[in-house]
Protein backbone atom coordinates (compact mmCIF):
# COMPACT_ATOMS: atom_id res chain seq x y z
CA UNK A 1 0.00 0.00 0.00
CA UNK A 2 1.54 3.28 -1.06
CA UNK A 3 0.14 6.38 0.50
CA UNK A 4 -1.66 8.80 -1.76
CA UNK A 5 -4.66 11.06 -1.71
CA UNK A 6 -6.73 11.50 -4.81
CA UNK A 7 -9.88 13.49 -5.39
CA UNK A 8 -11.47 13.21 -8.79
CA UNK A 9 -14.32 15.43 -9.94
CA UNK A 10 -15.73 15.71 -6.41
CA UNK A 11 -18.98 17.64 -6.09
CA UNK A 12 -20.44 18.24 -2.64
CA UNK A 13 -23.90 19.67 -2.08
CA UNK A 14 -25.63 20.25 1.24
CA UNK A 15 -29.28 19.30 1.87
CA UNK A 16 -30.27 22.98 1.64
CA UNK A 17 -29.20 22.89 -2.01
CA UNK A 18 -25.98 24.84 -1.55
CA UNK A 19 -23.17 23.41 -3.67
CA UNK A 20 -20.01 23.87 -1.63
CA UNK A 21 -17.62 22.21 -4.08
CA UNK A 22 -18.02 21.48 -7.76
CA UNK A 23 -15.89 19.18 -9.86
CA UNK A 24 -12.86 19.39 -7.54
CA UNK A 25 -9.84 17.28 -8.46
CA UNK A 26 -6.33 17.04 -7.05
CA UNK A 27 -3.68 14.47 -6.18
CA UNK A 28 -1.18 14.33 -3.37
CA UNK A 29 1.57 11.75 -3.08
CA UNK A 30 3.40 10.36 -0.11
CA UNK A 31 5.80 12.78 1.62
CA UNK A 32 4.05 16.05 0.87
CA UNK A 33 3.16 19.13 2.83
CA UNK A 34 0.33 20.70 0.91
CA UNK A 35 -1.38 24.00 1.59
CA UNK A 36 -5.09 24.26 1.02
CA UNK A 37 -5.52 27.93 0.22
CA UNK A 38 -8.70 29.90 -0.32
CA UNK A 39 -10.95 32.56 1.18
CA UNK A 40 -13.49 31.79 3.88
CA UNK A 41 -16.42 29.92 2.37
CA UNK A 42 -14.36 28.67 -0.55
CA UNK A 43 -14.94 25.05 0.44
CA UNK A 44 -11.82 24.34 2.51
CA UNK A 45 -13.72 22.95 5.47
CA UNK A 46 -16.13 21.09 3.20
CA UNK A 47 -13.15 19.42 1.59
CA UNK A 48 -11.83 18.42 5.03
CA UNK A 49 -15.22 17.03 6.00
CA UNK A 50 -15.36 15.05 2.79
CA UNK A 51 -11.89 13.60 3.39
CA UNK A 52 -12.95 12.53 6.88
CA UNK A 53 -16.15 11.00 5.54
CA UNK A 54 -18.53 13.37 7.36
CA UNK A 55 -20.16 14.41 4.09
CA UNK A 56 -20.47 12.24 1.02
CA UNK A 57 -19.86 13.69 -2.44
CA UNK A 58 -22.93 13.67 -4.69
CA UNK A 59 -20.61 12.79 -7.55
CA UNK A 60 -16.94 12.07 -8.05
CA UNK A 61 -14.74 10.01 -5.76
CA UNK A 62 -12.01 10.23 -3.16
CA UNK A 63 -9.34 7.54 -2.95
CA UNK A 64 -7.07 7.35 0.08
CA UNK A 65 -4.13 4.96 -0.27
CA UNK A 66 -6.03 3.33 -3.11
CA UNK A 67 -9.11 2.66 -0.98
CA UNK A 68 -12.32 4.45 -0.11
CA UNK A 69 -12.73 7.04 2.64
CA UNK A 70 -14.59 4.42 4.68
CA UNK A 71 -11.68 1.96 4.43
CA UNK A 72 -9.22 4.72 5.37
CA UNK A 73 -11.33 5.47 8.42
CA UNK A 74 -11.23 1.84 9.50
CA UNK A 75 -7.43 1.99 9.28
CA UNK A 76 -7.42 5.32 11.22
CA UNK A 77 -5.36 6.82 8.39
CA UNK A 78 -6.81 10.32 8.55
CA UNK A 79 -6.11 12.47 11.62
CA UNK A 80 -7.58 15.91 12.16
CA UNK A 81 -6.05 18.78 14.12
CA UNK A 82 -8.89 21.21 14.87
CA UNK A 83 -8.79 24.99 14.93
CA UNK A 84 -8.09 26.39 18.37
CA UNK A 85 -11.54 28.01 18.49
CA UNK A 86 -13.30 24.68 17.96
CA UNK A 87 -12.04 23.18 21.21
CA UNK A 88 -13.65 23.63 24.64
CA UNK A 89 -10.53 24.51 26.64
CA UNK A 90 -12.38 24.54 29.97
CA UNK A 91 -13.09 20.80 29.65
CA UNK A 92 -11.66 18.88 32.64
CA UNK A 93 -9.14 16.82 30.68
CA UNK A 94 -5.35 16.85 30.86
CA UNK A 95 -2.83 16.93 28.04
CA UNK A 96 -2.27 13.21 28.58
CA UNK A 97 -6.02 12.49 28.33
CA UNK A 98 -6.33 14.34 25.02
CA UNK A 99 -3.35 12.61 23.43
CA UNK A 100 -4.67 9.26 24.66
CA UNK A 101 -7.88 9.99 22.73
CA UNK A 102 -5.79 9.49 19.61
CA UNK A 103 -5.45 5.85 20.62
CA UNK A 104 -9.20 5.19 21.07
CA UNK A 105 -9.57 3.87 17.54
CA UNK A 106 -6.89 1.28 18.25
CA UNK A 107 -8.33 0.07 21.56
CA UNK A 108 -11.05 -2.48 22.29
CA UNK A 109 -14.56 -1.31 23.11
CA UNK A 110 -13.74 -0.66 26.78
CA UNK A 111 -10.96 1.77 25.72
CA UNK A 112 -8.51 0.58 28.34
CA UNK A 113 -4.97 1.63 27.47
CA UNK A 114 -2.35 -1.10 27.17
CA UNK A 115 1.45 -0.73 27.27
CA UNK A 116 1.63 0.00 23.53
CA UNK A 117 -0.95 2.79 23.82
CA UNK A 118 0.98 4.38 26.68
CA UNK A 119 4.25 4.07 24.78
CA UNK A 120 2.73 5.78 21.73
CA UNK A 121 1.31 8.61 23.86
CA UNK A 122 4.66 9.14 25.61
CA UNK A 123 6.52 9.09 22.32
CA UNK A 124 4.10 11.55 20.70
CA UNK A 125 4.32 13.93 23.65
CA UNK A 126 8.11 13.79 23.52
CA UNK A 127 8.08 14.50 19.80
CA UNK A 128 6.12 17.72 20.17
CA UNK A 129 8.09 18.65 23.30
CA UNK A 130 5.11 18.54 25.66
CA UNK A 131 6.20 15.77 28.04
CA UNK A 132 6.66 18.08 31.00
CA UNK A 133 3.12 19.45 30.58
CA UNK A 134 1.37 16.10 30.41
CA UNK A 135 -0.61 16.54 33.64
CA UNK A 136 -1.75 20.10 32.88
CA UNK A 137 -5.38 20.84 32.28
CA UNK A 138 -5.59 21.85 28.61
CA UNK A 139 -6.87 25.37 29.33
CA UNK A 140 -3.65 26.22 31.16
CA UNK A 141 -1.52 26.09 28.01
CA UNK A 142 -0.29 28.80 25.66
CA UNK A 143 -1.57 29.05 22.09
CA UNK A 144 1.36 27.14 20.62
CA UNK A 145 1.24 24.45 23.29
CA UNK A 146 -2.45 23.90 22.61
CA UNK A 147 -1.67 23.27 18.94
CA UNK A 148 1.11 20.87 19.82
CA UNK A 149 -1.18 18.80 22.06
CA UNK A 150 -3.54 18.13 19.18
CA UNK A 151 -0.64 17.41 16.84
CA UNK A 152 0.54 14.86 19.40
CA UNK A 153 -2.93 13.33 19.33
CA UNK A 154 -2.67 12.94 15.55
CA UNK A 155 0.73 11.27 16.05
CA UNK A 156 -0.63 8.96 18.74
CA UNK A 157 -3.36 7.99 16.30
CA UNK A 158 -0.52 7.23 13.86
CA UNK A 159 -2.42 9.21 11.23
CA UNK A 160 -0.75 9.01 7.84
CA UNK A 161 -2.79 11.83 6.39
CA UNK A 162 -2.87 14.74 8.80
CA UNK A 163 -5.37 17.55 8.25
CA UNK A 164 -4.50 20.81 10.03
CA UNK A 165 -6.96 23.66 10.23
CA UNK A 166 -5.31 27.10 10.52
CA UNK A 167 -2.34 25.81 12.55
CA UNK A 168 -0.67 29.18 13.03
CA UNK A 169 -3.42 31.41 14.37
CA UNK A 170 -2.61 32.52 17.89
CA UNK A 171 0.85 30.98 17.71
CA UNK A 172 4.02 32.98 18.28
CA UNK A 173 6.81 32.93 15.71
CA UNK A 174 9.13 30.62 17.69
CA UNK A 175 6.41 28.01 18.10
CA UNK A 176 5.48 28.41 14.45
CA UNK A 177 9.06 27.48 13.54
CA UNK A 178 8.95 24.50 15.90
CA UNK A 179 5.69 23.26 14.37
CA UNK A 180 7.09 23.69 10.87
CA UNK A 181 10.18 21.64 11.79
CA UNK A 182 7.92 18.92 13.14
CA UNK A 183 5.76 18.94 10.01
CA UNK A 184 8.88 18.58 7.87
CA UNK A 185 10.03 15.55 9.82
CA UNK A 186 6.54 14.02 9.40
CA UNK A 187 6.75 14.68 5.67
CA UNK A 188 10.12 12.95 5.56
CA UNK A 189 8.47 9.86 7.06
CA UNK A 190 6.24 9.76 4.00
CA UNK A 191 3.07 11.18 5.54
CA UNK A 192 0.77 13.59 3.73
CA UNK A 193 0.11 16.83 5.56
CA UNK A 194 -2.73 19.00 4.29
CA UNK A 195 -2.83 22.45 5.87
CA UNK A 196 -5.87 24.65 5.48
CA UNK A 197 -4.82 28.28 5.78
CA UNK A 198 -5.41 31.80 4.62
CA UNK A 199 -2.04 32.88 5.99
CA UNK A 200 -0.38 33.22 2.59
CA UNK A 201 3.06 34.28 3.75
CA UNK A 202 3.70 31.12 5.72
CA UNK A 203 2.89 28.87 2.76
CA UNK A 204 6.22 29.18 0.89
CA UNK A 205 8.07 28.65 4.17
CA UNK A 206 6.99 25.06 4.68
CA UNK A 207 4.72 23.78 1.91
CA UNK A 208 5.88 22.08 -1.25
CA UNK A 209 2.48 21.65 -2.83
CA UNK A 210 -0.45 24.02 -3.12
CA UNK A 211 -4.14 23.34 -3.71
CA UNK A 212 -5.98 26.56 -4.51
CA UNK A 213 -9.72 26.42 -3.90
CA UNK A 214 -12.65 28.65 -4.63
CA UNK A 215 -15.79 26.47 -4.73
CA UNK A 216 -13.70 24.13 -6.87
CA UNK A 217 -9.99 23.33 -7.18
CA UNK A 218 -8.60 26.18 -9.25
CA UNK A 219 -5.10 24.78 -9.41
CA UNK A 220 -3.07 22.06 -7.73
CA UNK A 221 0.61 21.36 -8.11
CA UNK A 222 4.12 22.14 -6.88
CA UNK A 223 4.41 25.42 -5.01
CA UNK A 224 6.56 27.06 -7.70
CA UNK A 225 4.00 26.41 -10.41
CA UNK A 226 0.81 27.16 -8.58
CA UNK A 227 1.62 29.82 -6.03
CA UNK A 228 1.79 32.68 -8.51
CA UNK A 229 0.39 36.16 -8.39
CA UNK A 230 -2.07 35.35 -11.18
CA UNK A 231 -3.45 32.23 -9.50
CA UNK A 232 -3.74 33.95 -6.13
CA UNK A 233 -5.67 36.78 -7.70
CA UNK A 234 -8.01 34.22 -9.23
CA UNK A 235 -8.48 32.50 -5.87
CA UNK A 236 -8.91 35.62 -3.79
CA UNK A 237 -10.34 38.07 -6.26
CA UNK A 238 -10.15 41.53 -4.78
CA UNK A 239 -9.86 40.32 -1.19
CA UNK A 240 -6.09 40.60 -0.94
CA UNK A 241 -4.39 43.85 -0.03
CA UNK A 242 -1.45 44.59 -2.24
CA UNK A 243 1.52 46.82 -1.64
CA UNK A 244 3.81 47.30 -4.57
CA UNK A 245 7.33 48.44 -3.74
CA UNK A 246 8.30 50.31 -6.85
CA UNK A 247 11.95 50.77 -7.60
CA UNK A 248 11.89 54.21 -6.04
CA UNK A 249 11.48 52.81 -2.52
CA UNK A 250 14.34 50.33 -2.87
CA UNK A 251 17.35 52.56 -3.05
CA UNK A 252 20.77 51.38 -4.01
CA UNK A 253 22.26 52.75 -0.80
CA UNK A 254 19.96 50.38 1.20
CA UNK A 255 21.73 47.50 -0.46
CA UNK A 256 18.38 46.80 -2.14
CA UNK A 257 17.15 45.28 1.11
CA UNK A 258 13.49 45.63 1.98
CA UNK A 259 12.24 45.04 5.52
CA UNK A 260 8.59 44.11 6.04
CA UNK A 261 6.93 44.24 9.44
CA UNK A 262 3.58 42.62 10.16
CA UNK A 263 1.72 42.05 13.39
CA UNK A 264 0.65 38.44 13.02
CA UNK A 265 0.56 36.80 9.65
CA UNK A 266 3.58 36.41 7.45
CA UNK A 267 3.48 38.59 4.36
CA UNK A 268 3.78 36.92 0.99
CA UNK A 269 6.47 38.57 -1.09
CA UNK A 270 6.95 38.26 -4.81
CA UNK A 271 10.18 39.47 -6.39
CA UNK A 272 10.68 40.82 -9.87
CA UNK A 273 8.96 38.75 -12.58
CA UNK A 274 6.80 37.15 -9.87
CA UNK A 275 9.37 34.77 -8.38
CA UNK A 276 8.67 33.85 -4.78
CA UNK A 277 10.78 35.26 -1.99
CA UNK A 278 11.68 32.91 0.89
CA UNK A 279 13.05 33.68 4.29
CA UNK A 280 15.41 30.76 3.97
CA UNK A 281 16.35 29.61 0.49
CA UNK A 282 18.83 26.82 1.26
CA UNK A 283 16.41 24.17 2.51
CA UNK A 284 13.99 25.05 -0.26
CA UNK A 285 16.70 24.68 -2.87
CA UNK A 286 17.69 21.27 -1.50
CA UNK A 287 14.11 20.07 -1.77
CA UNK A 288 13.71 21.40 -5.29
CA UNK A 289 16.95 19.65 -6.32
CA UNK A 290 15.79 16.41 -4.71
CA UNK A 291 12.51 16.56 -6.59
CA UNK A 292 14.32 17.21 -9.87
CA UNK A 293 16.55 14.20 -9.22
CA UNK A 294 13.54 12.01 -8.45
CA UNK A 295 11.82 13.03 -11.63
CA UNK A 296 15.10 12.45 -13.49
CA UNK A 297 15.19 8.86 -12.25
CA UNK B 1 -29.12 9.84 70.71
CA UNK B 2 -31.84 7.27 70.18
CA UNK B 3 -33.85 10.01 68.54
CA UNK B 4 -31.35 10.21 65.72
CA UNK B 5 -31.93 6.55 64.92
CA UNK B 6 -35.75 6.75 64.82
CA UNK B 7 -36.00 7.13 61.01
CA UNK B 8 -34.28 3.77 60.62
CA UNK B 9 -36.98 2.05 62.65
CA UNK B 10 -39.56 2.79 59.99
CA UNK B 11 -39.49 0.56 56.98
CA UNK B 12 -40.71 3.31 54.65
CA UNK B 13 -38.01 5.73 55.84
CA UNK B 14 -35.28 3.17 55.35
CA UNK B 15 -36.46 2.46 51.81
CA UNK B 16 -36.77 6.19 51.04
CA UNK B 17 -33.24 6.88 52.30
CA UNK B 18 -31.65 4.04 50.34
CA UNK B 19 -33.55 4.66 47.10
CA UNK B 20 -32.83 8.42 47.27
CA UNK B 21 -29.14 7.71 47.75
CA UNK B 22 -29.07 5.32 44.80
CA UNK B 23 -30.94 7.64 42.45
CA UNK B 24 -28.88 10.60 43.64
CA UNK B 25 -25.68 8.74 42.84
CA UNK B 26 -26.76 7.52 39.39
CA UNK B 27 -28.13 10.92 38.36
CA UNK B 28 -24.96 12.60 39.61
CA UNK B 29 -22.73 10.26 37.59
CA UNK B 30 -24.69 11.14 34.47
CA UNK B 31 -24.75 14.84 35.39
CA UNK B 32 -21.01 15.09 34.61
CA UNK B 33 -21.72 14.29 30.96
CA UNK B 34 -24.88 16.41 30.85
CA UNK B 35 -23.16 19.56 32.13
CA UNK B 36 -20.12 19.12 29.89
CA UNK B 37 -22.23 18.45 26.82
CA UNK B 38 -24.36 21.52 27.57
CA UNK B 39 -27.56 19.50 27.84
CA UNK B 40 -28.83 20.86 31.17
CA UNK B 41 -31.85 22.43 29.51
CA UNK B 42 -32.46 19.19 27.66
CA UNK B 43 -32.55 17.37 31.01
CA UNK B 44 -35.17 19.80 32.26
CA UNK B 45 -37.20 19.34 29.08
CA UNK B 46 -37.08 15.55 29.17
CA UNK B 47 -38.10 15.36 32.81
CA UNK B 48 -41.27 17.29 31.99
CA UNK B 49 -41.89 15.53 28.70
CA UNK B 50 -42.14 12.12 30.37
CA UNK B 51 -45.44 13.03 32.08
CA UNK B 52 -47.84 12.04 29.25
CA UNK B 53 -45.99 8.71 29.08
CA UNK B 54 -46.83 8.03 32.72
CA UNK B 55 -50.51 8.59 32.06
CA UNK B 56 -50.63 6.55 28.87
CA UNK B 57 -48.73 3.68 30.48
CA UNK B 58 -51.34 3.52 33.22
CA UNK B 59 -54.17 3.50 30.67
CA UNK B 60 -52.48 0.67 28.77
CA UNK B 61 -51.60 -1.23 31.93
CA UNK B 62 -47.82 -1.02 31.36
CA UNK B 63 -45.14 -0.22 33.94
CA UNK B 64 -45.09 3.54 34.27
CA UNK B 65 -41.33 3.82 33.76
CA UNK B 66 -41.63 2.23 30.33
CA UNK B 67 -44.22 4.77 29.23
CA UNK B 68 -42.20 7.63 30.64
CA UNK B 69 -39.02 6.43 28.96
CA UNK B 70 -40.70 6.14 25.56
CA UNK B 71 -42.29 9.59 25.96
CA UNK B 72 -38.90 11.09 26.85
CA UNK B 73 -37.20 9.59 23.80
CA UNK B 74 -40.07 10.66 21.54
CA UNK B 75 -39.85 14.22 22.89
CA UNK B 76 -36.09 14.27 22.23
CA UNK B 77 -36.62 12.98 18.70
CA UNK B 78 -39.32 15.61 18.09
CA UNK B 79 -36.96 18.34 19.29
CA UNK B 80 -34.18 17.13 17.01
CA UNK B 81 -36.55 16.94 14.06
CA UNK B 82 -38.11 20.38 14.56
CA UNK B 83 -34.72 21.97 15.07
CA UNK B 84 -33.39 20.44 11.85
CA UNK B 85 -36.46 21.35 9.78
CA UNK B 86 -37.22 24.81 11.17
CA UNK B 87 -33.79 26.29 11.77
CA UNK B 88 -35.08 27.72 15.06
CA UNK B 89 -32.63 28.08 17.93
CA UNK B 90 -32.38 25.13 20.25
CA UNK B 91 -33.74 26.89 23.34
CA UNK B 92 -36.86 27.95 21.44
CA UNK B 93 -37.43 24.40 20.19
CA UNK B 94 -36.92 22.94 23.66
CA UNK B 95 -39.29 25.54 25.11
CA UNK B 96 -42.04 24.71 22.64
CA UNK B 97 -41.72 20.93 22.73
CA UNK B 98 -41.37 20.35 26.45
CA UNK B 99 -44.24 22.60 27.44
CA UNK B 100 -46.54 21.00 24.89
CA UNK B 101 -45.66 17.50 26.07
CA UNK B 102 -46.10 18.54 29.66
CA UNK B 103 -49.46 20.15 28.84
CA UNK B 104 -50.55 16.98 27.05
CA UNK B 105 -49.60 15.06 30.18
CA UNK B 106 -51.64 17.37 32.40
CA UNK B 107 -54.61 17.01 30.09
CA UNK B 108 -54.42 13.22 30.03
CA UNK B 109 -54.05 13.04 33.80
CA UNK B 110 -57.09 15.25 34.36
CA UNK B 111 -59.24 13.38 31.85
CA UNK B 112 -58.21 9.89 32.95
CA UNK B 113 -57.31 9.98 36.65
CA UNK B 114 -54.75 7.28 37.37
CA UNK B 115 -53.29 5.70 40.49
CA UNK B 116 -50.49 8.26 40.34
CA UNK B 117 -51.95 11.65 41.07
CA UNK B 118 -50.61 14.84 39.58
CA UNK B 119 -48.97 15.97 42.78
CA UNK B 120 -46.94 12.76 43.02
CA UNK B 121 -45.64 13.15 39.49
CA UNK B 122 -44.75 16.79 39.79
CA UNK B 123 -43.37 16.82 43.33
CA UNK B 124 -42.49 13.17 43.88
CA UNK B 125 -43.41 11.06 46.85
CA UNK B 126 -40.57 8.82 47.82
CA UNK B 127 -42.06 8.04 51.22
CA UNK B 128 -44.92 6.19 49.57
CA UNK B 129 -42.86 4.35 46.98
CA UNK B 130 -44.22 0.85 46.31
CA UNK B 131 -42.09 -2.27 46.07
CA UNK B 132 -42.68 -2.76 42.31
CA UNK B 133 -41.61 0.85 41.80
CA UNK B 134 -38.46 0.23 43.83
CA UNK B 135 -37.76 -2.73 41.57
CA UNK B 136 -38.13 -0.50 38.50
CA UNK B 137 -35.74 2.04 39.98
CA UNK B 138 -33.24 -0.73 40.79
CA UNK B 139 -33.39 -2.08 37.24
CA UNK B 140 -33.01 1.37 35.65
CA UNK B 141 -30.12 2.26 37.96
CA UNK B 142 -28.40 -1.08 37.39
CA UNK B 143 -28.58 -0.79 33.61
CA UNK B 144 -27.47 2.87 33.66
CA UNK B 145 -24.47 2.13 35.87
CA UNK B 146 -23.46 -0.82 33.70
CA UNK B 147 -23.73 1.16 30.45
CA UNK B 148 -21.85 4.13 31.92
CA UNK B 149 -19.11 1.90 33.32
CA UNK B 150 -18.54 0.37 29.88
CA UNK B 151 -19.00 3.46 27.70
CA UNK B 152 -17.88 6.45 29.79
CA UNK B 153 -14.67 7.01 27.83
CA UNK B 154 -16.53 7.04 24.52
CA UNK B 155 -19.13 9.41 25.94
CA UNK B 156 -16.37 11.67 27.25
CA UNK B 157 -14.74 11.79 23.82
CA UNK B 158 -18.14 12.44 22.23
CA UNK B 159 -18.77 15.37 24.59
CA UNK B 160 -15.26 16.76 24.12
CA UNK B 161 -14.55 16.37 20.42
CA UNK B 162 -17.25 14.86 18.25
CA UNK B 163 -15.30 15.40 15.01
CA UNK B 164 -12.35 13.38 16.28
CA UNK B 165 -14.63 10.56 17.42
CA UNK B 166 -16.21 10.43 13.98
CA UNK B 167 -12.83 10.52 12.25
CA UNK B 168 -11.87 7.44 14.28
CA UNK B 169 -14.97 5.66 13.01
CA UNK B 170 -16.78 5.77 16.38
CA UNK B 171 -20.55 5.80 15.88
CA UNK B 172 -21.43 9.22 17.32
CA UNK B 173 -25.11 8.94 16.38
CA UNK B 174 -25.28 5.89 18.60
CA UNK B 175 -23.52 7.73 21.44
CA UNK B 176 -25.90 10.68 21.04
CA UNK B 177 -28.87 8.35 21.33
CA UNK B 178 -27.26 6.47 24.21
CA UNK B 179 -26.81 9.67 26.21
CA UNK B 180 -30.41 10.68 25.47
CA UNK B 181 -31.67 7.25 26.54
CA UNK B 182 -29.65 7.38 29.77
CA UNK B 183 -30.96 10.88 30.43
CA UNK B 184 -34.57 9.77 29.93
CA UNK B 185 -34.13 6.63 32.00
CA UNK B 186 -32.57 8.39 34.97
CA UNK B 187 -35.09 11.24 34.73
CA UNK B 188 -37.82 8.62 35.05
CA UNK B 189 -36.14 7.05 38.07
CA UNK B 190 -35.64 10.42 39.74
CA UNK B 191 -39.27 11.35 39.13
CA UNK B 192 -40.19 9.14 42.09
CA UNK B 193 -37.93 10.90 44.54
CA UNK B 194 -38.06 14.57 43.75
CA UNK B 195 -40.76 14.87 41.07
CA UNK B 196 -40.71 16.24 37.54
CA UNK B 197 -40.06 19.81 38.67
CA UNK B 198 -36.84 19.08 40.50
CA UNK B 199 -35.39 16.19 38.47
CA UNK B 200 -33.17 18.57 36.58
CA UNK B 201 -31.45 19.55 39.83
CA UNK B 202 -30.40 15.93 40.41
CA UNK B 203 -29.15 15.75 36.81
CA UNK B 204 -27.17 18.98 36.81
CA UNK B 205 -26.18 20.29 40.25
CA UNK B 206 -23.75 17.52 41.32
CA UNK B 207 -21.93 17.72 37.98
CA UNK B 208 -21.74 21.50 38.21
CA UNK B 209 -20.41 21.23 41.79
CA UNK B 210 -17.74 18.70 40.85
CA UNK B 211 -16.74 20.75 37.80
CA UNK B 212 -15.82 23.61 40.12
CA UNK B 213 -13.77 21.35 42.36
CA UNK B 214 -11.48 19.55 39.92
CA UNK B 215 -9.83 19.69 36.50
CA UNK B 216 -9.67 15.93 36.14
CA UNK B 217 -12.65 14.11 34.66
CA UNK B 218 -12.09 10.92 36.67
CA UNK B 219 -12.15 12.87 39.93
CA UNK B 220 -15.15 14.84 38.69
CA UNK B 221 -17.09 11.57 38.30
CA UNK B 222 -16.17 10.44 41.81
CA UNK B 223 -16.90 13.78 43.50
CA UNK B 224 -20.23 14.19 41.69
CA UNK B 225 -21.40 10.64 42.45
CA UNK B 226 -20.43 10.89 46.11
CA UNK B 227 -22.13 14.29 46.60
CA UNK B 228 -25.22 13.12 44.71
CA UNK B 229 -25.55 9.94 46.76
CA UNK B 230 -24.74 11.68 50.06
CA UNK B 231 -27.26 14.46 49.42
CA UNK B 232 -29.89 11.83 48.56
CA UNK B 233 -29.30 9.89 51.79
CA UNK B 234 -28.88 12.87 54.11
CA UNK B 235 -31.72 14.84 52.51
CA UNK B 236 -34.19 11.97 52.91
CA UNK B 237 -32.98 11.36 56.46
CA UNK B 238 -33.23 15.04 57.43
CA UNK B 239 -36.71 15.39 55.93
CA UNK B 240 -37.99 13.10 58.71
CA UNK B 241 -36.93 15.55 61.41
CA UNK B 242 -38.00 18.78 59.81
CA UNK B 243 -41.14 17.08 58.52
CA UNK B 244 -40.67 18.71 55.10
CA UNK B 245 -40.78 17.55 51.49
CA UNK B 246 -38.12 14.91 50.82
CA UNK B 247 -37.43 16.13 47.29
CA UNK B 248 -37.12 19.68 48.55
CA UNK B 249 -34.67 18.61 51.26
CA UNK B 250 -32.47 16.73 48.83
CA UNK B 251 -32.30 19.52 46.27
CA UNK B 252 -31.76 22.27 48.86
CA UNK B 253 -28.90 20.22 50.28
CA UNK B 254 -27.37 19.82 46.80
CA UNK B 255 -27.68 23.56 46.27
CA UNK B 256 -25.92 24.27 49.57
CA UNK B 257 -23.04 22.02 48.55
CA UNK B 258 -22.91 23.76 45.18
CA UNK B 259 -22.81 27.21 46.83
CA UNK B 260 -20.02 26.06 49.13
CA UNK B 261 -18.05 24.87 46.11
CA UNK B 262 -18.75 28.11 44.28
CA UNK B 263 -17.24 30.11 47.11
CA UNK B 264 -14.52 27.84 48.50
CA UNK B 265 -13.35 25.69 45.54
CA UNK B 266 -9.53 25.62 45.67
CA UNK B 267 -8.99 26.81 42.10
CA UNK B 268 -12.24 27.94 40.49
CA UNK B 269 -14.00 29.26 43.60
CA UNK B 270 -14.83 32.93 44.12
CA UNK B 271 -12.33 33.28 46.98
CA UNK B 272 -9.56 31.61 44.99
CA UNK B 273 -10.09 33.83 41.94
CA UNK B 274 -10.11 36.91 44.13
CA UNK B 275 -6.90 35.78 45.81
CA UNK B 276 -5.31 35.21 42.40
CA UNK B 277 -6.39 38.60 41.16
CA UNK B 278 -4.94 40.29 44.23
CA UNK B 279 -1.69 38.41 43.76
CA UNK B 280 -1.56 39.46 40.12
CA UNK B 281 -2.10 43.14 40.90
CA UNK B 282 0.53 43.04 43.65
CA UNK B 283 3.23 41.58 41.43
CA UNK B 284 2.28 43.82 38.51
Amino acid sequence: MTLSLEASAVTVAYPNGHTALRDASFQLRSGTIAALVGVNGSGKSTLFKTLMGFVKPVSGSIRIAGGTVEQARKLKLVAYVPQTEEVDWTFPVSVWDVVMMGRYGHMNFLRIANAEDKRMVNESLARVGMTEFKDRQIGELSGGQKKRVFLARALAQNGQIILLDEPFTGVDVTTEEAIITLLRSLRDEGRIILVSTHNLGSVPEFCDHVVLVNRTVLASGPLEDVFTEDNLNRAFGGVLRQFHFESSTIQDHDGKTVKLLTDDERPLVFGKDGHLEYKDRTERQELVNKRIEEVGE
Amino acid sequence: MTNLLTPFEYDYMLKAILVSGLIGGVCAFLSCFITLKGWSLMGDALSHAVVPGVSLAWLLGLPFSLGAFVAGILAAVTMGWIKKKSGLREDAVIGVVFTSWFALGLLLLSLYPSNLNLKTIIFGNILAISDPDILQVLIISGISILVLAVKWRDLLLYCFDEAHARALGIDTRFLHFLLLALLSATAVAALQTVGACLVVAMLVTPGATAYLLTDCFGKMLIIATLTGAACGVIGAYASYFINGSTGGCIVVLQTLVFLAALVFAPKHGLLATRRLRRLATRTA
